[in-house]
């Protein structure tokens, strides 16, 4: 058998294992008994046993020497690397990693092993072990002096822990229960223990991540089974608890066998213990994380935001994966700060994690916020057991769940109020419904104005309450309650449009809104009957009392404009867009202008007129109206049609007729539109309008006749020429400010339908689904 | 068998979609739902692309069903970030009605959101996140049976 070389770490391990299987004290045999067990505990198959045992030449011999049997664990060691077993990898293997032996004594230990075994493929197993899985576990039982490893563990571990900034209590509470829970299982299975100790401290220099390191892993099985789970740590031992260890092992090496009696001491100490949560915060800990805090955030009620927390934990050199994981392990509400007890949690898990121990997959719960330093011996039972978010405290995550996905700031607001599990019932999306009213609503408007253009009834609320969509207007028509009807309707949901584009977005997902106020009742159902512009709401809106102007919708909390009601009093009068008003309404009028436009060249009527000396008469009478209705023209206020008639009739009444006259020739073209773009309310209103704008032709018609008539005589020729052509150039500038009316028209009426397009675009989706 | 499938397009540099998290139960068949899912972002680019025109805002996050195929349905989902949820589900379970689609989504999209609170999780990484894994397996166990 060639020379065996050991390094240091491995020459210690395998002479303290000599030393345990030398039960008799020889020195130089190891008992085969014992030998036995140790490779069955190495949990290798039979026949690699035998492989073994046929290399290091104890078959030959009969028994192990000090030699063969450290042969026989260096091929342990190989083969529980997976490694193939020869000779020559003796010597050739690097770092090979220490064998590693399961005591299975205790039903206990099998059943954690066998539980480390499945949690070997946990990926939380940061510390970047590589073990395989059955060698990983290790019971190592133990030593009998806990309390005094405990405190120097504790000690050391102060000084020389690298973790986050000036340590100065670690969590000795784990610690303690890690030491209670290395309890001798049998009086043959404390040597084990002893074992690890040495080599603990080479281990030291190459900690982090070493994965050499025969992972002194120690088993939690003691306590009751609910910590398994998480307890199942792949260690990279603390530097110092390692230091410590290694003294005291040595000391325990010789005190080991007088384990009865302290072995039971140690079981009830260990199992007092370990119903304390080893995840428990001491006050000492506690008191240190809270210093932290302070050092980051003043206010102990303040948050700690993300960016802070992640420099202050970037600090502890873990990996960011890991890091990440405590995170969402201790960012309770999810909101991306982290409050007092928050970042206690996620210190008390950093601080864990340095240590060795394995993150658990859920918070612990005396790590939940509000739930720390609770004594909960039943409860820690549960830890392991529960999945998922079953076992979250009411104020949980699942709060939020109500709440829809919305990506606005208010929704952390929404989940910091924890105590807001309200669900807000959601509120009825109005959205989609009440746009295919608008464009149902809109179609038939457009569809009426082409079908009616002669009815001034219809085509101008309706025009008005297009116009006051497109131009976003708050006002509604009065004329059409049916328009108003939906016009607040979609007012309450275009309001939004234009106010908040975030309230639109909320309203169309699940239906809860983060808004504070009270849900908004629906909109007022459409009346179906209603939907076309038709005249028989005209009705409806002459008994509307002017007192309702105000009330509108008040219940929405968007505030929709105040519905003006309409009413005989105050006219269609308008709101502000009056010109636009007008203007639209040149549409309807336009076709009645037409008919006007012949009577101007019919200058035949106005010379019977003109002969007639009715005229005078006629005149007084209409120029009453232009001039009222050129006085109302200008005015933009809620004057009534009525109010102004009558103004105007008293004012002209006092006026001369040579300032008429003048008048006469640029108002009766200006005004024919006038009284068919007032808004009508009453037909009654209507026909005597109609009667003037016929009048209106017969004054227009009586003013060019005038013209022809002048000529005659020679005499006032020039006078007369200069007159017409002034009256030309009246009639001039009043058919300008007609084109300049009709194009604005036009503008609209382009608007109007870029808005349906858009609309139209906007839906077209919506077929797809 | 349904798959979900969280892919975020890079605004800048690359400009490709790239999946930040793929699952599928069961997880046979891989590569062919890989393909459906890339398959799919074509047209959920497109439904993106039609509404664009109108304001962002009117957006509607849930895209419904993208198309339907002799084997699968495929439903997308697009939040406000651009990032892409794709959800393929078996034909045959009929069971799955369009709400519960969008319950997922919805789930799916809280999930993603606390993910993003963390700060150590950088947007376009991949996503590790134990509780976005647990999540994503309870949905996926809970509404396919």
């Amino acid at each position: 058998m060639e020379g065996l070389t050991l390094s240091e770490a491995e020459q210690r391990y395998y002479c303290d294992l000599f030393s345990y299987c030398d039960t008799e004290s020889t020195k130089k045999v190891a008992s085969n008994g014992r030998v036995l067990e140790l490779f069955r505990a190495a949990q290798l198959p039979a026949d690699v046993v035998m492989q073994i045992m046929e290399l290091c030449g104890a078959t030959r011999l009969g028994y192990f020497g000090r030699s063969q049997f450290y042969i026989a664990l260096k091929l342990v060691a190989v083969a529980q690397s997976g490694l193939p077993l020869r000779v020559e990898s003796l010597n050739t293997v690097k770092d090979l990693p220490l064998p590693r032996f399961v005591v299975s004594k205790n039903e206990q230990e099998s059943r954690h092993t066998a539980s480390y075994a499945s949690d070997a493929d946990n990926p939380a197993s940061y510390s970047g072990v590589i073990p395989p899985p059955p060698g990983r576990v290790q019971a190592k039982k133990g030593s009998v002096s806990h309390d005094a490893v405990q405190q120097r563990t504790s000690t050391d571990q102060e000084s020389t822990s690298p973790v986050v900034s000036p340590q100065q209590s670690p969590p000795t509470s784990p610690h303690t229960w890690r030491k209670h829970n290395r309890h001798p299982s049998g009086g043959n299975n404390e040597r084990p223990l002893a074992g690890p100790g040495p080599f603990w401290a080479p281990f030291s220099e190459a900690q982090p991540g070493s994965s050499a390191a025969g992972d002194p892993i120690w088993s939690g099985h003691s306590p009751p089974p609910h910590q398994e789970n998480w307890v199942s740590f792949a260690d990279t031992p603390p530097t110092s608890t390692l230091l410590a260890m290694h003294p005291a092992s040595v000391q325990d090496q010789t005190t080991v066998r007088t384990v009865a009696s302290a072995t039971t001491a140690n079981e009830i100490r260990r199992q007092s213990s370990s119903y304390d949560d080893p995840w428990k915060i001491t006050d000492e800990q506690r008191q240190y994380y809270v210093n932290q805090f302070k050092t980051i955030q003043p206010d102990l009620n303040g948050f700690i935001p993300g960016s802070a927390a992640k420099e202050f934990f970037t600090k502890s050199k873990l990996p960011i994966l890991e890091l990440s994981h405590i995170w969402e392990l201790s960012d309770f509400d999810k909101d991306g700060a982290l409050t007092l007890d928050e970042f206690c949690a996620a210190f008390h898990l950093v601080v864990a994690r340095k240590n060795g121990y394995d993150l658990p997959e859920k918070l612990p719960e005396s790590l939940m916020p509000k739930l720390i330093d609770l004594e909960d011996s039943a409860e820690v039972g549960d830890q392991a057991g529960e999945v998922g978010y079953s076992s979250s405290p009411a104020e949980a995550p699942p709060s939020k769940s109500p709440s829809m996905p919305s990506l606005n700031q208010t929704w952390p607001e929404l989940n910091q109020s924890s105590e807001d599990t309200a669900i807000v019932h959601p509120v009825p999306i109005r959205m989609t419904p009440s746009k295919i009213h608008m464009q149902e609503m809109e179609l038939k408007r457009t569809g009426s104005d082409h079908t009616n253009p002669t009815s001034p009834l219809l085509v101008k609320p309706a025009d008005l309450s297009e116009e006051n969509k497109i131009s976003s207007s708050v006002k509604f028509v009065p004329g059409n309650t049916v328009a108003d009807g939906y016009s607040s309707s979609d007012s309450y949901t275009s309001d939004p449009e234009q106010i908040g584009s975030t309230v639109t977005r909320q309203r169309s997902h699940s239906g809860t809104s983060p808004d504070n106020t009270a849900p908004p009742p629906p909109p007022p159902r459409p009346h179906p009957s209603h939907s076309r512009s038709s005249s028989l709401d005209m009705n409806r809106s002459f008994t509307v009392t002017p007192g309702q102007q105000q009330a509108g919708v008040v219940a929405y909390p968007p505030a929709v404009p105040p519905r003006p009601q309409p009413s005989q009093g105050t006219g269609p009068h308008v709101h502000r867009p009056v010109d636009a008003e007008g203007l639209i309404a040149h549409t309807s009028t336009s076709p009645q202008q037409i008919p006007e436009q012949p009577n101007f060249a019919d200058f035949s009527q106005f010379e019977a007129f003109a002969a007639s000396g009715v005229n005078e008469e006629e005149e007084d009478e209409i120029e009453t109206h232009p001039d009222v209705l050129q006085a109302e023209k200008p005015s933009d206020s809620a004057s009534s049609l009525r109010a102004a008639k009558t103004e105007g009739r008293v004012e002209d009444k006092a006026a001369t007729s040579v300032p008429n006259n003048t008048g006469k020739g640029t108002t009766p073209l200006a005004p024919p539109p006038k009284p068919i773009r007032r808004r009508l309310k009453s037909e009654d209103e209507l026909r005597p309008e109609v009667e003037e704008h016929t009048q209106k032709t017969g004054v227009i018609a009586a003013v060019l006749a005038s013209q022809p008539s002048i000529p005659r005589s020679v005499g006032k020729d020039k006078k007369a020429i200069q007159a017409s052509i002034r009256r030309n150039k009246e009639t001039n500038t009043v058919l300008a400010r007609l084109n300049s009316e009709l194009q604005q028209q036009l503008k609209d009426v382009l608007e109007e339908r870029i808005s349906l397009e858009v609309q139209l675009e906007q839906l077209r989706p919506f077929s797809h689904l | 068998m349904e798959r979900i499938a969280l892919l975020s397009p890079v605004c800048s540099p690359r400009l490709q979609n790239y999946p930040l998290y793929i699952r599928s139960v069961p997880t046979e068949n891989e590569l062919k739902f890989h393909y459906t899912v890339h398959t799919s972002l074509d047209v959920v680019d497109e439904k993106i692309s039609a509404m664009g025109k109108a304001l962002v805002d009117q957006r509607e996050l849930y895209l419904g069903l993208l198309y339907p195929t002799e084997d699968y349905k495929v439903y997308g989902y697009v939040t406000n970030s651009k990032v892409k949820f794709v959800m393929v589900v078996d034909s045959s379970n009929t069971a799955l009605r369009d709400n519960e689609i969008r319950s997922m989504f919805r789930k799916l999209h809280n999930s993603y959101t606390d993910i993003m609170c963390n700060p150590f999780y950088n947007p376009g990484d991949c996503i590790h996140s134990r509780a976005f894994d647990n999540m994503v397996t309870s949905m996926m166990m809970q509404y396919v049976k």
